[in-house]
């Protein structure tokens, strides 16, 4: 009993310990910006601006030299008076849309904004289908269809059972 | 009945063979494709890598008839090593000025570099802080541009230049790109 609370006492530690391990951000403390909430603006567009050599981090994410170089260029922009959505213009104009982690819906893109559901549906669909088509069910066993000597071997079976 | 059972096993084996099929004949997915292509070269002026040359800014790059390519480098970047002999033998053999592009480098380092492995570059200008690369659309050196006699960036190669990416790449490039 004292063994099973300490396994779970360990378990649920480790649990928290992962659960709190959330990946800090990159962002160097000579990198931010004095005015919060000009940094608040940075730090929301920096966490949708894909790093181009990790690739899957954003730059707020990655500690690779590019990330930082376009972490500083975002926080030169808003300090110099552009809106968020100038600034990622700017940035996607230099690396294109696939800098954005957050896609934009557009013609070329409506396969991977559509395709999930689309593929949901699908199967959803399938799986109605495959349970409300009607079934052929095996006839019914009679008892008149079994001969008299599979009826014998049928009460002897059962009856051997019976005396426990 | 014998269509439900194998139309699973059909769609998986048509979708894993396209998905190989795109592995083995398809472009590699990390590359990124340049905003680049067909826009003129990016505004930009860099300081000379040697103090007394002439620097570089985007107006060298407009003027003067001929193909340029401009390449990104750094004496820190292993490939570099590897295509800096195809560069050279590319310059010796009169193919187009290169204009190199120190990326994020100390200049002493760069320029022990290139006395080392041989300065194919026509000019070499020093971006220190790499924001000219960054105008560029430059993800990681080396990278090399194609720049037509218009002064318009035509292609854009992310990786080491090998020979045969040389032959097989940049040149059908650089002789579409004269005309």
């Amino acid at each position: 009993m004292r063994t099973a609370w300490l396994g779970a006492g360990l378990a649920l530690f480790g649990l928290l310990a992962v659960l709190a391990a959330a990946p800090a951000p990159a962002v160097q403390p000579d990198e931010m910006l004095a005015d919060t909430a000009l940094e608040a603006r940075a730090r929301a567009i920096g966490k949708n601006l894909r790093c181009l050599v990790c690739q899957n981090q954003s730059i707020d994410d990655s500690d690779a030299g590019l990330a930082r170089d376009l972490r500083i260029l975002v926080r030169q922009r808003l300090t110099a008076g552009d809106s968020d959505a100038q600034v990622i213009d700017f940035v996607v104009a230099r690396y294109g849309d696939f800098v954005l982690l957050n896609p934009p819906l557009k013609p070329v893109t409506y396969a991977l904004w559509v395709g999930p559901a689309v593929i949901f549906g699908l199967a959803a669909l399938s799986v109605v289908i495959y349970f409300r088509r009607p079934r052929k069910r095996p006839a019914p066993a009679s008892a008149a269809a079994l001969s008299a000597e599979e009826r014998e071997r049928l009460r002897r079976l059962l009856g051997a059972e019976r005396p426990r | 009945m014998r269509v439900a059972l194998v139309l699973p096993a059909a769609l998986f084996g048509v979708l894993a063979l396209a998905f190989a099929a795109f592995m083995i004949l398809g472009r590699d997915p990390r590359l990124l494709p340049s905003t680049m292509i067909d826009q003129p070269v990016p505004a930009f002026t860099l300081p000379a890598l040697r103090t007394g040359e002439p620097g570089l800014a985007s107006a060298d790059l407009n003027a003067g008839a001929g193909v340029k390519l401009v390449n990104f480098f750094a004496s820190w970047c292993v490939p570099c090593r590897v295509e800096q002999p195809v560069l050279m033998r590319f310059a010796r053999e009169g193919g187009a000025p290169i204009f190199g592009i120190n990326y994020k480098d100390k200049p002493e380092d760069a320029i022990k570099w290139l006395k080392e492995l041989g300065d194919p570059f026509a000019r070499v200008a020093a971006d220190r802080d790499g924001r000219a690369a960054i105008d560029w659309g430059v993800y990681g050196i080396p990278e090399t541009f194609v720049i037509d006699p218009a002064g318009r960036i035509r292609y854009r190669h992310a990786g080491p230049i090998t020979q045969d990416v040389l032959e097989r790449n940049l040149m059908p490039v650089i002789k579409e790109a004269a005309k």
